[in-house]
């Protein structure tokens, strides 16, 4: 017996000293905890910024967590909690925004903190327009839109958002994103609302309402997604006839694994995408020297070899050719090849960061009853 | 059943105590028992005493901290204490005097140096939506403005200019609140300070308190129609099968919940097992397949799944003490075996239904992975809205609120599950 | 015997009996059925959750071992399998050592407060996980516990101890209290006794314990959502956010060896009841 509790406590012992082991080679390197969309898009950081980081800095580890979904959520909740365990975050403009007033996010100094492209123009200038709000450092240019499965209608195929929103002619389920943006704009839309009009009228009670009615036709019929990898799953699971996704998603489904899909480009609704620094970060020497590395010119295009997102960088836009992979051109796979741009609607993101948590909590009660 | 015993070493019978002298009288040899009892009671305490610090402080607080929580309201008299003072003397019908909006220019500044009027902001924004984008919008602005700040402040956001976000400050200066609940409860405050109920396109926890219940009892109800049977199997086979069979039930028992949960997720779905056997036996159309998961099916279904064992275990025991001779004996007088089922075996087995159901009951109430993954949107119970507003929308005061009404139901179950059964007898496995 | 019927019986009562051993039958497929269902799926060639038509023909192309592959190769996987193993094993070590001295205390009649003790150290049992994730982040982060491998270790522990507390508690209550007494009278010190009579005799109900505490603690996948951070990321937490993020078969073959651990572990335990028994029979009374 006494032989059995030596051993006992041994094995308590050598658990013990493991774990406080395992802790300490966490932290003997630097771990940097990027987060960022899950799925291909985070593969397609993985490949252009991530691995030939850590390949030419070997004490580095990147760690990816899926959250952005909720970045803004978590970035409020580790400050709050006086824990921030997060290093870099990727997050949607006005989301970041929101971040960098309430003071949860690093400013950034472009031209000091960032590279200038290969021919000395800076950063300023460099960067899309208007995209450098003071914390956030943009890196493509996405889009959200709707796919269907073409095995799903063999017959005659949609091609407008009035389309999505028409069961009597395209029936079949669809999935939607289980927020208010993007759905609004597109009821509205399939509505006969023209692009231009459309942020005008969700911000009167009347438009909201004329919305979720339109939405209402289709509530029953729709299943709804949470993360950016679902709605390709579920297209080829046939769990859905259309999806709204991230039109990077949809080429990915596409190209890499040959998937019948195709994308509804009709009233697209496109904004950025970018990093930020989230405040209170424990590695910020390693984060900044990262962050340089992963927006230069040449990265910002080798991720368009990847996936369909344009770079946010003018410099890299020549760069951008063929897909990695496949060699296939990748330019009418982008979100604002001119067939695709017609009838885009730019996200407005002043717009949500002033009636977002109000429709958000209205959405979540409609979807809940 | 045997006594319990005294496992300790020094309370052990018969260890001599230190003024132990051969010829006491009566009465100190019941100091002496009183001594020894003392000091066994001593013991128990103390052999408790680690394991009751250790969930003080890993458990118990915890719960303490979240009841707190859930009327807490540090964040409007810490980070707006200007504007409160002043505002106890408005009565709350027209704007408040410039004096008024002078301190919250003042708050607003200040907080702004700290970061801590986001917080302000923020709970504000769950009285009067829209409060925080109007703070966000005013802090960017606070150091161009100049006196007379109750025109300077409107002059940035019109909403400066509307009664309801002041009435909201003043009603809600105290340390505590009562809004989390009223929220939980689907009510709020009117313009006079009434409590109504929200608009009714915002409604939504009472129905979901329903909903949770209701679905929770019919999955209790399920686990007993299919548990009963079964536990009646194997409580009368021979030992060496019932053994066998009892195998099924304990490896679900015993399997990860998140996987039974995932290969309900393969089962289910559209492309799934059922729907394809469906298909194949040439029942539905191919494209007529039923919508099994992601609505209140899949959730009732995975759950009676997961939650069958913890009827028929509890079933099975108090079956398997009620005498077959009995059953035996009730034939033989006559009885058919419908009415010596009824009137005789069931009345028998009435503890070990009620002792599974409140089982089942409590644990279904308090779900919350299944139904994320299966249940959809109209699947949903109490519990994912706790960790929605826990992890998504962040109003943790909320979460705590509803934490709070849930852990009250189930500790009510608890105490009569505690009447019923006793917590002594509660087995596992 | 249940499963024949007396040669009298009626037509109808056959009837209705052969009815009653299908019915449960069926129970026993809906219980069983689902867990057995992924086993072969996780040996899908294809990257989804279905049966293909090469695996419904048993046709070799249609099956491969590329998602156990896949999960070895993977360090998101390997770093949460670690991780999962030290918070089990140290909390459970942790539940084990405090339930068994608290269930000791308890089982003496002195115990004051009995039933509101035990109570008390039962409800992280009984208490919605979702609410004690919620208690926990809470107070964890006011006292920097959150997102640290300890603050994770002590929620699982919290979790684990009802289990060791009910098990030793049970094998103590049923415990022949002359044992001691035999023992005390052939000369043991208490010390002896101790550990020649009365540890031997609870060792079941404390290993039995332990495993619960382990399982709890290795399945746990509400409070380390809340209280763990990236870098206590364990395997529960990684095949949630599998399921709901990066949708992949992986999940399949994960939660087939998962499967495989809740047999051995359900093996052991079998092992045990048995000893039990075995033990039980020998002692007198």
């Amino acid at each position: 017996m006494i032989i059995r509790t030596t051993t006992a406590i041994g094995v308590a012992l050598a658990a013990l000293a493991g774990a406080s082991l395992g802790a300490g080679e966490a932290r003997a390197e630097t771990t940097l905890t990027i987060v960022s969309w899950g799925g291909a898009y985070t593969m397609s950081q993985q490949k252009a910024y991530h691995e030939p980081y850590m390949k030419m800095h070997p004490d580095v580890t990147i760690i990816n967590e899926d959250k952005s979904q909720t970045a803004l959520a978590g970035l409020r909740a580790q400050h709050q909690a006086g824990n921030v365990s997060w290093d870099l975050v990727d997050i949607l403009p006005s989301d970041a925004l929101v971040a960098c007033d309430e003071g949860l996010a690093e400013k950034i100094d472009y031209n000091e903190m960032l590279a200038a492209a290969p021919d000395g123009t800076p950063p300023t200038q460099d960067f899309i327009d208007g995209s450098l709000t003071g914390c956030f450092i943009p890196q493509i240019v996405y889009s959200n839109i709707v796919a269907f499965n073409t095995e799903m209608y063999p017959g005659q195929a949609p091609t407008t958002m009035a389309d999505v929103f028409d069961l009597e002619s395209f029936p079949g389920r669809r999935s939607l994103q289980n927020k208010p943006v993007n759905n609004l704009e597109w009821a509205l839309a399939a509505d006969g609302v023209p692009a231009g009009e459309i942020y005008e009228m969700l911000a009167t009670p009347e438009g909201v309402e004329r919305a979720f009615n339109k939405l209402e036709t289709i509530k029953d019929e729709t299943i709804w997604w949470e993360q950016g990898a679902q709605p390709p799953q579920l297209l080829a699971d046939k769990e859905v006839s259309f999806a709204s996704a991230y039109n990077g998603r949809i080429f990915n489904a596409q190209v890499n694994e040959g998937q019948p899909f195709q994308i509804i480009w009709d009233a697209q609704v496109f904004e950025l995408d970018g990093w930020v620094v989230p405040a209170g970060g424990k590695n910020k020497d390693v984060v900044y020297d990262y962050l340089k590395f992963a927006t230069d010119t040449q990265r910002l295009a080798d991720q368009a070899k990847f996936i369909s997102y344009g770079p946010a960088r003018k410099s890299s836009a020549p760069l951008v050719g063929e897909h990695a992979e496949t060699g296939i051109d990748m330019k009418p796979h982008m979100p604002t090849y001119p067939e695709n741009f017609k009838t885009a609607i730019p996200k407005d993101d002043t717009f949500w960061a002033d009636y977002g948590d109000e429709l958000a909590e209205r959405f979540a009660a409609w979807l809940a009853s | 059943m045997a006594e319990p015993i005294p496992v300790s070493a020094n309370g052990a019978p018969g260890t001599p105590g230190a003024t132990d002298t051969p010829d006491d009288d009566v009465s100190s040899l019941k100091a002496r028992l009183r001594r020894a009892e003392r000091r066994r009671r001593l013991t128990a305490m103390l052999l408790v005493a680690p394991l009751f610090a250790f969930l003080l402080v890993s458990f118990l607080i915890p719960m303490g901290d979240m009841l707190l929580r859930s009327v807490d309201n540090w964040q409007i008299p810490n980070v707006l204490p200007n504007t409160v003072e002043r505002i106890a003397a408005w009565d709350g019908e027209a704007l408040p005097e410039e004096a008024v909006y002078a301190a919250m220019a003042a708050d607003i500044r200040a907080g702004k140096e700290s970061g801590e009027i986001g917080k302000a902001a923020t709970r504000l924004n769950y009285e009067v939506s829209g409060a925080r984008s109007l703070f966000n919008k005013t802090r960017r602005r606070i150091e161009r403005i100049e006196p007379p700040y109750k025109a300077a402040l409107i002059d940035i956001d019109r909403r400066w200019g509307q009664p309801d976000i002041w009435q909201a400050i003043k009603r809600e200066s105290g340390p505590y609140t009562a809004s989390y609940y009223l929220a939980a409860a689907d009510l709020t405050y009117n313009a006079e300070g009434e409590v109504v109920a929200v608009p009714e396109y915002r409604q939504v926890y009472v129905e979901l308190f329903i909903r949770t219940i209701w679905m929770s009892l019919a999955i209790t109800g399920l686990t007993i129609l299919l548990g009963y049977p079964v536990a009646y199997l194997l409580a009368n086979l021979p030992l060496r099968y019932s053994n066998l069979l009892m195998i099924l039930v304990l490896l679900p028992f015993w399997t990860s919940l998140l996987v039974r949960t995932t290969t309900w997720i393969t089962i289910l779905q559209s492309q799934g097992v059922i729907n394809d056997i469906l298909v194949w036996l040439g029942l539905i159309a191919t494209d007529e397949r039923l919508q099994l998961i992601h609505n209140k099916i899949g959730t009732m279904v995975a759950m009676t799944h997961i939650l069958l064992p913890f009827m028929i275990l509890p079933l099975y025991s108090v079956m398997k003490t009620i005498p077959p001779s009995y059953m035996r004996a009730a034939r033989s007088l006559g009885a058919t075996p419908l009415t010596a089922f009824v009137k005789v075996y069931l009345p028998q087995t009435v503890s070990g239904v009620g002792a599974g159901s409140i089982l089942v009951f409590i644990l279904a109430i308090g779900y919350y992975i299944t139904p994320a993954l299966v249940g959809g949107e109209t699947g949903q119970f109490i519990s994912n809205f706790i960790a929605r507003h826990m992890l998504v929308s962040l109003n943790w005061g909320l979460a705590a609120a509803l934490g709070s009404m849930l852990l009250a139901g189930v500790l009510v179950l608890y105490l009569v599950y505690n009447k019923l059964v006793g917590i002594d007898n509660m087995k596992l496995g | 015997m249940i499963t024949k019927l007396p040669p009298y019986a009626s037509p109808l009562e056959r009837v209705w009996h052969s009815a009653y051993l299908l019915f449960c039958a069926a129970v026993f497929v809906f219980l069983i059925g689902p867990i057995l269902v992924i086993v072969p799926l996780s040996f899908n060639a294809e990257p989804y959750f279905t049966f293909t038509k090469e695996m419904i023909s048993f046709d070799p192309d249609g099956y491969s071992l590329r998602w156990y592959k896949d999960f070895l190769e993977n360090e998101l996987w390997l770093f949460s399998i670690k991780n999962s193993f030290i918070v089990a094993i140290v909390s459970t070590i942790l539940a084990t050592s405090l339930g068994t001295l608290a269930a000791l205390g308890l089982a003496s009649s002195y115990m004051p407060y009995r039933t509101l003790v035990m109570s008390l150290l039962i409800s992280p049992m009984i208490v919605p996980l979702i609410i004690s994730a919620a208690g926990m982040f809470f107070f964890y982060s006011s006292i920097d516990l959150a997102h640290t491998f300890p603050g994770v270790i002590l929620a699982h522990t919290a979790l684990g101890v009802p289990f060791v507390v009910i098990t030793v508690t049970a094998t103590l209550i049923g415990f022949d209290r002359n044992l001691i007494r035999a023992s005390q009278n052939l000369g043991a010190s208490p010390t002896t006794t101790f550990f020649k009579v009365i540890l031997p005799l609870v060792t079941p109900g404390v290993v039995s314990g332990a495993l619960f505490a382990f399982i709890t603690s290795f399945d746990e996948v509400v409070i380390v959502q809340f209280v763990a951070g990236p870098e206590q990321r364990t395997v529960p937490l990684q095949m949630w956010s599998g399921i709901r993020e990066q949708i992949s078969p992986t999940i399949l073959a994960v939660a087939t060896l998962l499967v495989c651990i809740s047999i051995a572990l359900l093996t052991v335990l079998e092992l045990l009841r048995r000893r039990t028994e075995r033990l039980r029979g020998l002692s007198p009374g």
